[in-house]
């Protein structure tokens, strides 16, 4: 997004931008609302909650709800916190994250600099499985995962989300590679290199900016997956949005709202931090989602 | 047997052929132009000759050895890219000792080879940078010094020269031929630019659909054009092509034409032969090259064979060194190449001379060439 | 020289040729079966007589015919149509006219943008955690509005059985219009100025400018929003679970919610196996046209 040159062509007026500032304020104002609330009501002790006006700042504040969001509140059955379902998104993400960003980035690379007939029949099938809905595989997958004992485990998890996150970044290093010169890789060739010594040393090093974008994606999806997770979680690795879910949900004692809070931004975190260290390649990789850039 | 000898090559996507049996033979230290309009198909053919795509059928063989099926690296060919083809993440030095490395060569005989053709080259100051550091005339010459390195039996260019700028292009060009003059290495050179073509080769193969239309010396391409493709491809104003008819005259033969006022115009033909005879009475089609027909003063002193005629003149377009001259002749635009301070107006009738002698006359129908 | 002294293929050539289809393989593998193959395992189920456990009873179309009479389904497909449409709409008219307006040389774009966009980072459960309390009439917005003194005011939608399915489209359409800024920002950003330029010195005011021009130049924006926001809105789980649950009653079921609560809870792997079909099916009808012609082009 290079700067707005464009506005050298489109003048407003002082009344028009006026207005303009004012919607663009207000928009600004309900995209923060929500997490503002969260985040000062987080703080505040449970009384002053329920007693008191949302959009008040807290009078007394406590970082309880944080530590009793972390490690004591009541998520099903215990009083863990979220932090071991915190945990097991950590064990879940790292490697899921890795393994289908390499899968996506050789696939891209084949598909685009060693095609052969019917890579791009290929490659439309790959494009179609990002996008079903995943209740066309929820039962089969539920069985296998069931048949080779990876139900109710990370392992398993890990597995569904490398199969359905091949996809993109398939499509993400496809889409890269493909306005990368092919000459340059004739030019190896003819060099004599091969086919990986090719990608390590020529195709790799300038794969920087598309591997952050595919990172992110891949990390921020997983992460904030519910609907595996919940499905074949099981008891033992249930990601921390399954369990943000039960916190919230659960119909017994008193509703902690503050805790609630708390453990909403806690699940929130790693995704917010990326977002803000890598706002920028977010975007880029939301764009690409699209397929179009 | 030649030193690269492509034999009755064919290429095919599919049923569609788009390469039809092309025959060359390249022998040691020539200087090949593949030239033509895209989609001509002398991309392809070079690729071929590569290995970066397959034969469908015939056979290239380089030195003897069929290649057909002989991977691109173990060809011992080079090849400079349109793009050059840098590798953007390693530096001018690594980019051109790539292929040695690749091949196992020491690191020793990489450096000492560098050291060379970077001096060859001139571009020794600027090993240590990236290619996004260099200027388009300076990627140039390392995409040549990454072929040269290489020391192999065929230079192979993809349109080297059309990424750069006009003047730098000129620039390059007499020193690509400089440098072919001096190292006498075999090279296949695909450009679209004619004058490229003409400038560079030794020979020149014109391609029109997937076909040698002429392979020939510079010389035999421009004056004697196979047909009416190279006649009009070749040279810049292109060839005049004008409707004519053939009849006898003074125990020759001449081309009837019309003038711009419906004049009949008579020229002489040079030629007398017994196969241009056979067209007598029929409509041909005459060319002439813009700098056979100038002012009487203008005229080549060892032509034999000129004529002159009043025309009128549509427009004149000064350009520096010379002077075109628009008239016409049978109906069509006829362009005229003239000394710069001819005195010459539109709108006024000039006295043009036409060297027949460079004069040839082509049958409508098949377009080819009437060979004498 | 003879045809026959070819030389034959050497090894590295030929092992060079295969190597890309190798490594493609695992990933292919995986699709065709985790893919393709449940997607057609799926579709067998729901011809099955499966309850809780697979059956392979074949039982032709009855799984459809219940779905379809199920009035549960009835109302989770009205729900989708409701929610999609205005999610869909909302979201563009959102995104279109934040990426215009902050395209008229904003200071303090920096700023704005990644507020806008930020909601995307966070998950649909988090969403729903702070939306479902926000839209709580107890203590959240209608609450403060009543602490604030405005006695009369009044907004209970997510306990109302008529309005709870549009408390979705409110927490939707902040978790996503950013995003569709982003993407017309970018559509904007890539119009040449020259063409625009042109078009003032032609007479046009800013409004025709952006109608006649701009806009018209966004098409294909337009259409990779709709596609995203689309299939986004067929797949919507989370949110429901999270916001509302389904509820009030099942006021909120969606095609999702559904297919999980019958194959999972309700012990109707059948009619579950045939909901997933027909969702299958609409994201389809959205997908294929679209991933064909991005196919196509990039031949």
């Amino acid at each position: 997004m290079s700067g707005g040159a464009q506005d050298q062509a489109i003048r407003t007026g002082r009344v028009t931008r006026t207005f303009i500032y004012v919607v663009l304020i207000f928009f600004a104002l309900f995209y923060l609302l929500p997490f503002f609330i969260m985040l000062i009501n987080s703080i505040k002790p449970l009384p002053e909650i329920t007693g008191g006006n949302m959009m008040a700042l807290p009078t007394d504040p406590t970082i309880e709800p944080w530590k009793s969001a972390w490690s004591t509140a009541q998520i099903g059955v215990e009083a863990t916190g979220l932090k071991p379902y915190f945990m097991n998104s950590i064990l879940m993400v790292v490697p899921a994250v890795a393994i289908s960003t390499i899968l996506g980035a050789l696939n891209g690379y084949i598909l685009t600099k060693w095609r052969f007939r019917g890579d791009n029949l290929i490659f439309g099938l790959l494009l179609f499985s990002c996008f079903i809905p995943f209740q066309i595989v929820l039962i089969p997958m539920a069985m296998v995962l069931g048949k080779i004992g990876l139900a109710g485990s990370l392992t398993g998890l890990i597995l569904v989300h490398v199969v359905y996150g091949i996809g993109f970044g398939t499509l993400y290093f496809r889409n890269y590679y493909a306005a990368f010169p092919t000459e340059l890789v004739r030019a190896a060739m003819m060099d004599g290199a091969g086919f990986f010594r090719i990608f390590w040393r020529i195709m790799l090093p300038v794969s920087g900016p598309i591997a952050v974008v595919c990172i992110i994606w891949q990390f921020t999806n997983i992460w904030n997956d519910f609907l595996f997770g919940v499905s074949f979680g099981g008891l033992d690795a249930q990601p921390v949005t399954v369990a943000l879910n039960n916190l919230v949900q659960s119909s017994t004692g008193v509703r902690e709202y503050n805790v609630h809070f708390a453990a909403a931004i806690l699940a929130a975190l790693p995704t917010l931090l990326v977002y803000i260290v890598a706002g920028r390649y977010f975007v880029r990789g939301l764009m690409a989602g699209s397929v179009k850039g | 047997m030649p030193f690269l000898d492509i034999d009755n090559v064919t290429k095919s996507y599919g049923n569609v052929e788009v390469l039809h049996r092309v025959d060359i033979g390249v022998e040691e230290g020539e200087f090949l132009v593949l030239v033509g309009p895209s989609g001509c198909g002398k991309s392809t053919l070079l690729n071929m000759i590569a290995g970066l795509e397959n034969i469908t059928g015939g056979t290239i063989s380089i030195k003897d050895r069929v290649v057909n099926d002989v991977h691109p690296s173990k060809r011992n060919i080079a090849m400079v890219f349109q793009s050059y083809a840098l590798y953007p993440n390693m530096t001018v030095g690594q980019n051109i000792t790539f292929g040695m490395e690749m091949h196992g060569i020491p690191k020793p005989e990489r450096e000492q080879k560098l050291a060379e053709v970077a001096k060859l080259l001139q571009i020794e100051q600027l090993l240590a940078r990236k290619p996004g550091q260099l200027s388009g005339g300076q990627r140039q010459r390392v995409a040549m010094g990454r072929a040269l390195v290489r020391d192999p039996d065929v230079f192979l260019f993809d349109e080297p020269l059309s990424n750069l700028d006009a003047k730098l292009r000129v620039d390059m060009r007499t020193e690509i031929k400089k440098l072919h003059q001096r190292l006498k290495s075999t090279i296949v050179y695909v450009t679209h630019d004619q004058i490229e073509a003409l400038t560079l080769s030794t020979r020149i193969a014109v391609m029109n659909k997937g076909y040698v239309q002429q392979l020939g010396t510079p010389k035999e391409v421009y004056d004697t054009p196979a047909n009416m493709f190279v006649a009009s491809f070749m040279g810049s104003p292109s060839m005049n092509l004008l409707p004519a008819t053939l009849r006898e005259a003074n125990g020759g033969l001449a081309a009837e034409l019309t003038g711009a006022e419906g004049q009949q115009i008579m020229l002489n033909l040079s030629q007398n032969g017994p196969n241009l005879r056979s067209y007598l009475g029929k409509p041909v089609i005459l060319g002439i090259r813009p700098e056979a027909i100038t002012d009487a003063d203008g005229v080549d002193r060892n032509a034999k064979n000129t004529q002159a005629l009043r025309n009128m003149v549509h427009v004149t377009e000064p350009a520096g060194s010379d002077t075109f001259v628009e008239t016409s002749l049978s109906g069509k635009a006829c362009i005229a190449r003239m000394r710069a301070d001819v005195d010459v107006h539109a709108g006024q009738p000039f006295d043009f001379v036409v060297n027949m002698d460079k004069a040839v006359v082509f049958d409508p129908e098949t377009e080819d060439r009437i060979v004498d | 020289m003879a045809r026959s002294d070819r030389a034959p293929q050497d090894m590295r050539t030929t092992l060079q040729n295969w190597l890309p289809k190798l490594v493609l393989s695992p990933s292919l593998a995986a699709m065709m079966v985790f893919v393709y193959g449940f997607i057609i395992y799926t579709i067998y189920l729901s011809f099955t007589n499966s309850k809780m456990l697979p059956s392979n009873e074949i039982i032709g179309l009855e799984n459809y015919t219940r779905l379809f009479g199920l009035s549960a389904w009835t109302t989770a497909l009205i729900n989708l149509a409701i929610f999609a449409s205005l999610y869909i709409v909302i979201c563009i008219a959102i995104g279109l006219l934040l990426a215009i307006f902050l395209d008229q040389k904003i200071r303090g774009e920096g700023v704005l943008r990644p507020i806008y966009l930020y909601p995307m980072a966070l998950s649909f459960i988090v969403t729903g955690t702070a939306w479902k309390w926000l839209l709580d009439p107890g203590i959240g917005l209608e609450n403060t509005m009543h602490l604030w003194g405005w006695e009369s005011f009044k907004f209970g939608w997510i306990k109302d059985r008529n309005y709870a399915i549009y408390t979705l489209v409110i927490a939707a359409v902040w978790q996503s219009s950013g995003f569709v800024m982003a993407m017309f920002l970018a559509g904007l950003r890539g119009i040449d100025n020259e063409m625009l330029k042109a078009a003032q010195i032609d007479g046009a005011s800013n409004w025709n400018l952006y109608r006649r021009i701009v806009i018209p130049l966004l098409r294909p924006a337009f259409l990779s929003a709709f596609v995203i926001l689309a299939h986004l809105a067929i797949k919507s789980y989370d949110l429901v679970i999270a916001l509302t649950g389904g509820g009030p009653g099942r006021a909120t079921e969606l095609p999702a919610t559904f297919m999980y609560s019958y194959t999972f809870t309700r012990n109707q792997m059948g009619v579950g196996a045939a909901s997933a079909v027909i969702m299958l099916m609409g994201v389809a009808a959205v997908m294929v046209p679209y991933i064909y012609a991005e196919v196509k082009e990039s031949r």
